[in-house]
């Protein structure tokens, strides 16, 4: 488990055994087939990109290729125990829809997003007065694909807002070690939020 | 001639021929007293038969997926860009079958074939056939090449539908089903189009109620303009003016009805080299079958409980520019295996050649295709 992504670590922990679950944007199947193998967890990845549809099947998970913006309403209602979403929020166009959508299809939501209010960001924008460039936020302003970046206050809010209740929340940095630090300030120091939620 | 036939293709390859004494009862309640099936086969089967993977195929294709007949054939079989050695679906590993619909024209008992009762072809006393009739009979096929389970089933078009009705009805009897461009049922528009087909056909004063045989003549002109329609809808809209555009067979406009563009060239020469090799009475059937096929209305039209015994592993791909069978239609399938929980993968393979796509080697298409075959491999291996 110790290459695997920093926030698919903790999920993986987070998620109970024998349990099914939903990973928007599922990425090549990393987390879907480590649930499958180590925790039997099954369910479906959805996935935009061919080439990581490609890798999905490769591994042996169910991916169904689907654009997220377009809503979840191929999925009934309480259909999953589990709606995953890693590193895909701040990139699709209404996440407070979503959010919403993730609740109706899942007993519980899960994700994972960049924290724009990391130090880092921040000092850049301050001091620098460009757009942050961090080991998260890797791309140009003019070519990411996050276009609605928040920070763990923004999310908060938005859950406060839409009657949803934060189970669990950690932060870690992007080669996954948490600090204390963290834990104290994690708006300034957490790089990658995860968060587990469900409906009020 | 070519003296040597591709390195990746199965090479040569014959055709055989199954007889069944036992009467088949059909849907239509109709019963077939006697017939044959006309197959090919590729690969061999494995001691314990596990390696065996039944082709279906489409509206007016035939048991001839690969490889050759005979070294002076112009083309291999219709699925050679998938079927071979080394390939997607490899005949290294795999005992691949695919046999000809009952109903057809190339070698299977059909419209063309001598009734044994009146000693006169068939023709329109041949009973319509529906996809559930076909399963059935592959499946009857199967207990006497002695395979008590297709390690999958895979089909395109019509014969994705088969795939559905494979699992379906026979849910034990395949591990694994690819439903390539396919659909759960055909819309209002879709069976407008064979009707229109169908019509032309039927209204060719050649065609004698479709006791042509006896007039020694064919309804050249109405499955010319059938199989002319048809190829419209097979391809879509970009990849014909990609193909053709405006462009004209001399250069400029004549003022007159013969060919002047070269689509209508290429559609006069679809539909002329099809009537050669296509039976009209066949073609009837075969869009018959089509417009009946609906898996869904023996479960209270509901496709999800219709697949709720269905223990297959399912692949489903469709084409971005499918208007035939459009991607809408796949992703029905896709709903009701989820709403079971079925093994599904999806893929909507972004392409501009429309229902065709699933004959052409396209990189993405293929690649999937591939990764979810090379499971397949490994389970025959293990």
């Amino acid at each position: 488990m110790n290459n695997l992504r920093p926030d698919l670590q903790t999920i993986c922990e987070w998620i109970n055994p024998g349990t099914r679950i939903l990973d928007l944007g599922c990425g090549d199947g990393t987390l879907l087939e480590m649930l499958k193998t180590e925790r039997n967890v099954n369910g479906y990845g959805l996935e935009i990109d061919i080439d990581n549809i490609v890798k999905c099947i490769a591994a042996g998970v169910n991916v169904i290729q689907t654009d997220l913006n377009a809503g979840l309403s191929d999925f009934d209602a309480n259909s999953f125990d589990y709606v995953v979403m890693t590193q895909a929020l701040q990139a699709v166009e209404r996440p407070d829809r979503l959010l919403n959508e993730m609740l109706r299809v899942g007993r519980e939501g899960i994700v994972t997003f960049p924290n724009f209010g990391h130090y880092r960001a921040r000092t850049q924008l301050f001091f620098g007065g460009h757009m942050p460039m961090t080991p998260t936020l890797p791309s140009q302003w003019y070519n990411t694909q996050n276009i609605h970046l928040c920070t763990l206050t923004d999310f908060e809010n938005l859950c406060a807002e839409n009657d949803i209740h934060v189970l669990q929340r950690t932060v870690v940095d992007h080669n996954h070690r948490s600090s204390l630090g963290m834990k104290l300030f994690p708006n300034l120091l957490g790089e990658i939020a995860i968060y587990r939620f469900k409906r009020k | 001639m070519p003296e040597t036939l591709p390195e990746d293709s199965i090479g040569l390859v014959s055709a055989q021929t199954m007889h069944f004494d036992a009467p088949l009862a059909l849907t239509s309640g109709r019963t077939l007293e006697s017939y044959d099936l006309v197959y090919e086969t590729y690969g061999s089967l494995n001691a314990d038969k596990s390696n065996a993977i039944l082709i279906c195929h489409a509206l007016s294709s035939d048991h001839h997926a690969a490889g050759y007949n005979s070294m002076d054939d112009r083309k291999p079989g219709w699925w050679e860009t998938c079927i071979g050695p080394g390939k997607v679906i490899d005949t290294n590993h795999f005992y691949v079958v695919c046999s000809n619909n009952l109903g057809g024209c190339k070698g299977s008992t059909g419209p063309s074939t001598i009734n044994p009762e009146t000693g006169k072809p068939y023709g329109p006393d041949f009973p319509i056939v529906t996809v559930k009739d076909w399963v059935k009979s592959q499946a009857l096929f199967a207990d006497k090449l002695g395979i008590s389970q297709w390690l999958a089933v895979i089909g395109g078009s019509l014969g994705g539908m088969q795939v559905l009705q494979w699992s379906i009805d026979y849910p034990d009897r395949l591990k694994h089903a690819a439903v390539i461009a396919a659909s759960p049922k055909l819309t209002a528009q879709n069976i407008g189009f064979n009707e229109v087909a169908r019509q032309a056909i039927m209204t060719d004063p050649e065609f004698y109620e479709g006791h042509y045989y006896e007039h020694d003549s064919v309804p050249r002109r109405g499955l010319m303009l059938a199989r002319m329609l048809g190829h419209i809808t097979y391809l879509s809209d970009d990849a014909m003016r990609d193909k053709f555009g405006r462009e004209l067979r001399q250069g400029k406009i004549s003022y007159g009805f013969d060919v002047e563009f070269q689509v209508e060239s290429y559609l006069r020469y679809q539909g002329e080299s099809f009537v050669d090799r296509f039976d009209a009475n066949t073609y009837l059937l075969m869009t018959k079958a089509l417009d009946y096929f609906d898996p869904a209305s023996d479960y209270d039209d509901d496709l999800s409980k219709a697949l709720s015994h269905a223990r297959a592993n399912f692949l489903v791909i469709s084409f971005t520019s499918d208007w035939r069978f459009a991607p809408e239609r796949s992703r029905e399938i896709v709903k009701a295996l989820q709403d079971n929980n079925h093994n599904v993968s999806y893929a909507d393979i972004e392409v501009p050649h429309g229902h065709d796509a699933f004959l052409i080697p396209i990189k993405d298409y293929l690649a999937a295709f591939g990764a979810w075959m090379q499971h397949l491999v490994k389970e025959v291996q293990s």
